[in-house]
C-alpha cells in the first residue's frame, strides 16, 4: 500500500515536471518569436529565450536525472555548469 | 525551487549518486563539450549576425518544436520507468522504455525529415556558417539519441528481469542518466539554432 501511494507520488512529481517543461516551450517559442522580430523588446526576449532554456535544464538534471538526491558535489556541479553557461551566453548576445 | 515530488524518503548528508559514478564523468565531459558548441553558436549568432538570422529564419520553428516536445516526453517515459522499477517491478514496467525509444525513433524520423528537405533544396554545411554549425552540432546530437535509443533498449531489456537487484537498478539509472542528457543537450541546441 505504501509502496503504491510513493509510487504514484514520484510519478506525479515526474508529470508536473513534464508539463512544467512543456509550457517552458511554449514560453521560449513565443520568446523567440519576439527576438526574431526586433523592436524595443528584442534585446529582453533574447535573454529571455536562453534562460528559459536553462531554466528547462535545469528541470531536466533536478527531476529526470535525480540530482535532487544526489550528493551535494554532484547538485552544485550541475548547478554552477546551468547558471555560468546561461550567463556566459547572456553576455556574449546582448554584449 | 520547492522539490516536485513530495516522497517522504530519508535524505542523507551525502545523498545518493543516480547510477554509476562512471556515466556521470561522462555526462561531464559531454556537458563541457557541448558548452563550447553552444558558445560558438552564440558568437556566430554576435559575428555574423544578418546570415545567422537570414539562415535561422529558413528552418522550420515547428520540426524543432515537435523535436523538443519528442524528447521532454520521452524522458517522462524513462522516468516514470525508472520510478515503477524502483518501487513497483512488473513486467509491464517495459512499456515506458519501449514508448521512449517510439518517441527517439521519432525524433530521429523528424529530423531526418528536416536534413533531407534542406539537402534537397541546396543547403549543406558549406551554404555558409550557421548551417555548418547546424549540421555538426545537430548530427554530433543526432548520433547521442541513436546511441541513446541502444541504451533505452538495453535498460528496457534489464526491466524485464524478474528480479531486479541493486546492481539491475544501477544499470538502469546510468541509461536513463544518458537518455535525460541528451534531451538537456537539445533544449539548449534548440534555443540557440531555432529560437535566437
Amino acid at each position: 500500500m505504501m509502496m503504491r501511494e510513493k509510487n504514484s507520488v514520484c510519478a506525479s512529481g515526474a508529470n508536473i515536471a513534464w508539463f512544467i517543461l512543456v509550457v517552458a516551450t511554449g514560453i521560449g517559442w513565443w520568446l523567440g518569436h519576439a527576438s526574431q522580430s526586433g523592436g524595443q523588446g528584442e534585446r529582453l526576449a533574447t535573454a529571455g529565450v536562453i534562460i528559459v532554456a536553462f531554466i528547462k535544464v535545469w528541470i531536466v538534471g533536478f527531476q529526470f536525472m535525480e540530482l535532487r538526491h544526489a550528493p551535494r558535489w554532484l547538485r552544485l556541479g550541475y548547478d554552477a555548469w546551468t547558471v555560468v553557461i546561461c550567463a556566459t551566453l547572456v553576455i556574449i548576445c546582448l554584449g | 525551487m520547492p522539490e516536485f515530488s513530495t516522497t517522504r524518503e530519508v535524505k542523507t548528508a551525502k545523498g545518493r549518486v543516480p547510477g554509476e559514478v562512471g556515466i556521470w564523468l561522462f555526462v561531464a565531459g559531454d556537458l563541457v563539450v557541448f558548452a563550447v558548441f553552444f558558445i560558438v553558436i552564440a558568437l556566430g549568432h554576435v559575428d555574423q549576425a544578418e546570415v545567422f538570422a537570414r539562415s535561422r529564419a529558413s528552418l522550420d520553428m515547428w520540426v524543432g518544436v515537435l523535436n523538443t516536445l519528442l524528447l521532454l516526453t520521452g524522458s517522462w517515459f524513462v522516468a516514470v520507468g525508472v520510478e515503477k522499477c524502483r518501487t513497483n517491478p512488473s513486467s509491464g514496467v517495459s512499456r515506458y522504455f519501449t514508448l521512449a525509444i517510439l518517441c527517439g525513433l521519432g525524433f530521429v524520423a523528424n529530423k531526418s525529415f528536416e536534413w533531407g528537405g534542406k539537402i534537397s533544396s541546396g543547403i549543406n554545411p558549406a551554404t555558409n556558417d550557421f548551417f555548418m554549425l547546424f549540421f555538426i552540432f545537430t548530427g554530433i546530437h543526432l548520433l547521442h539519441v541513436l546511441v541513446g535509443i541502444v541504451v533505452v533498449l538495453l535498460i528496457r531489456n534489464t526491466s524485464r528481469r524478474p528480479a531486479l537487484g541493486k546492481r539491475e537498478m544501477q544499470t538502469i539509472e546510468s541509461g536513463a542518466t544518458f537518455w535525460h542528457l541528451v534531451d538537456l543537450l537539445w533544449i539548449a541546441l534548440f534555443a540557440l539554432l531555432y529560437l535566437l
